[in-house]
């Protein structure tokens, strides 16, 4: 990838230019947090001018590598006011890549009151103006994005949420099948509005392969690192036969799974909502088990949900999104919470987010606890209309608390708090306290270690080794984030000791260059450092690396387990 | 003694959900693997009320026994 695109929307001018030498060996995370840092003033307002909205592909992106289209999406986070990357599948990484576009950063605003569109192929990127999608849900963007301009064209777009500019609004990347992937969380999806860009459409007619330096030892090691993903019982039989989902039973069994705006670690109704139910229904209605989300992919760990009519739903039916609605806000209907996820892909909102405010919506009062029909009520006639109700809704889970003078509200960095109860594993409470992106699972998912004996076993009800294992697996992380890879290779490559070297081969391949183990180690914890070092000077302290007081005073059955690391504790996972 | 015993993903398929157990005392989890044909090698996480345990650690009266496969992640 040899070139970066620069879109300039205050004056309505493109460039293209050269890759500096200090962003050669960087891609995905680390690059696009290296340019945030490096060209966003870390106080500025996230939705003003000074912003930048910078999308990369990963170092592995594009090349026949398995599990490697992954998109990099980075800003200032105008949900948690920090640094923030998300990175999605869908079609579009692949293509940047083909492009030889290294990075896309969009800086500066339009003083007027028109929208846009960005159009990236051979040529370059163009703006456009946009009349007809305004105010459009994303899967008619999708539409007809394919009839103007074919059906093989990328898009990445906003919803109505994302127009309005609401904090839990997410871009959106088209599929394989024309729906709907997302850069999910920290509210990216605002900052393409206040840039006034509805969508981005990518042609990639006459793009060459990606280029491979030794194609011999690529191929080498490309097959000895798709056995691995193969051979993993996760990432080669677990996740393609009951998604992610299939997290609902364990985390209940466990005692980990956040109940009721997280305040029991079970749910009576956890049957019905189960990774189990989820796949009988799925086979039984016509709808596919197992699915990828991008070209490539080996672990199929999405699925294509269906009604009783056998007519679809969703796709991507997530963990994250069926605990939210449904063990935390006690909603045992699986076919609503289908509809719910499929209306937030549509308006273009965070389904964790979302689903984290309908936690404490309801102890505020707003609709019941269980009113899955309420859900979709909300989602439809106010937040999707950007009605005031609608807008502190679409703000997130401490705007509500805050309008409702709640004071159980589950987040860290004013980001709402995943599927999995830091009393009961603690390691992920040391990743939501600690990351530089808020309360994040995937920054550094201790889950794997903590629950599902994956790099061994560390209790998740005991202090013991946490700081250790979430420091560990945030460093690899950023790592991992930075090539294009999805992050499920983390099972086989904490198991299978071929799987890590393979992934460093196919990069050292791929450029012509010798990579060590401990290059990529040394990779994360500097993209780590320099995400921390812009949250500091943005206004950050150890202060904001803390869990809500809630947490530390009551605790969460069967184990009544509370929070009860000590500051001086959880400050000791930056000592590296 | 009684036990409950509860499968979960593939586990289920050809045996049940939940059931209740008599066993020896000083049954282990293994034991109770071997009794449903499931391979040690294919057991990912073990539970007993609800707390991480090992294959060989002795049940007692009442335990909740909960066996997965090795699945999952989000």
């Amino acid at each position: 990838m040899d070139k970066i695109l620069r879109v300039d929307m205050a004056d309505l001018s493109t460039r293209i230019e050269a890759v500096p030498a200090e962003w050669a060996g960087l891609g995905g995370r680390g690059l696009t947090s290296t340019i945030v840092a490096a060209e966003v003033p870390p106080t500025c307002h996230p939705l003003g001018p000074s912003n930048k909205l910078v999308f990369a592909p990963g170092l592995l992106t594009g090349t026949p590598a398995a599990n490697s289209g992954r998109l990099s999406a980075g800003a200032k986070s105008p949900l948690t006011g920090t640094i923030k990357e998300s990175n999605a599948g869908g079609t579009s990484a692949q293509m940047l890549a083909r492009l030889g576009i290294k990075a896309l950063i969009i800086e500066g605003a339009p003083t007027t009151d028109a929208w846009y569109s960005l159009h990236v192929s051979m040529d370059g990127v163009a703006i456009r103006e946009e009349t007809e999608l305004i105010g459009k849900g994303n899967f008619a963007v999708i539409e007809a994005v394919e009839s103007r301009l074919g059906k093989k064209t990328g898009v990445l777009t906003i919803g109505p949420a994302g127009e309005l500019k609401m904090t839990a609004a997410n871009i959106s990347v088209k599929d394989p099948d024309s729906k709907i992937r997302s850069h999910g969380r920290g509210g990216l999806g605002a900052v393409m509005g206040s840039k006034r860009i509805k969508f981005i459409s990518i042609d990639d007619e006459g793009a060459p392969k990606v280029p491979i330096a030794d194609p011999e030892k690529f191929k080498t090691a490309a097959r000895a690192f798709a056995k691995a993903l193969l051979d993993h019982p996760i990432s080669g039989e677990g996740l393609p036969t009951y998604g992610t989902n299939v997290l609902v039973n364990i985390l209940n069994e466990a005692g980990g799974l956040p109940t009721r705006n997280f305040t029991i670690g079970q749910f009576e109704g956890h049957d019905k909502i189960s990774g189990e139910t989820m796949h009988d229904t799925i086979v039984a209605r016509g709808g596919k088990h197992k699915h990828g989300c991008h070209a490539g992919c080996i672990i199929q760990c999405s699925q294509v949900y269906h009604d009783k009519e056998g007519k679809y739903v969703t796709s991507g039916f997530e963990y994250e999104t069926i605990w939210g609605l449904g063990a935390d806000c006690c909603v045992d209907n699986l076919d609503d919470i289908a509809v719910a996820d499929n209306l937030m892909d549509d308006i273009g909102i965070d389904s964790i987010e979302t689903a984290v405010m309908f936690g404490v919506a309801m102890e505020a009062g707003i609709l019941p606890f269980g009113d899955g029909k309420g859900i979709i009520r909300l989602l439809k006639d106010e937040i999707g209309k950007g009605t005031p109700l609608g807008r502190i809704l679409g703000g997130g889970a401490a705007s509500v608390g805050k309008a409702y003078g709640v004071t159980r509200v589950p987040v860290v960095k004013n980001q709402g708090i995943p599927a999995y109860d830091p009393r009961s594993v603690k390691g992920i409470g040391i990743t939501y306290a600690t990351s530089t992106m808020g309360a994040d699972h995937t920054a550094g998912y201790t889950i794997a270690t903590n629950i599902l004996n994956v790099g061994g076993f560390v209790d998740p009800l005991k202090k013991d080794g946490q700081v250790e294992l979430s420091r560990n697996l945030q460093i690899a992380t950023a790592a991992v984030d930075s090539t294009g890879m999805c992050i499920f290779v983390a099972f086989p490559a904490l198991d299978i000791p071929e799987c890590l070297p393979a992934l460093i081969d196919m990069i050292n391949a791929r450029f012509g260059i010798n990579l060590t183990g401990d290059d990529v180690t040394n990779l994360g914890k500097q993209i780590l450092k320099t995400e921390r070092q812009f949250n500091i000077e943005a206004g950050f302290t150890k202060e904001h690396d803390r869990l809500p007081e809630f947490f530390k005073t009551e605790p969460v059955a069967p184990h009544n387990a509370v929070w009860d690391f000590t500051d001086a504790e959880i400050d000791e996972f930056w000592n590296f | 003694m009684e036990i409950t015993v509860k499968l979960f993903a593939m586990f289920r398929i050809g045996r049940f959900a939940a059931a209740r157990k008599q066993c020896e005392p000083g049954t282990v989890p293994a034991d109770i693997a071997n009794g449903l044909n499931i391979p040690e090698k294919d057991i990912g996480i073990v539970l007993v009320n609800g707390r991480h345990a090992r294959l060989d650690h002795q049940l007692s009266d009442g335990d909740t026994l909960s066996l997965f496969p090795l699945v999952g992640g989000g």
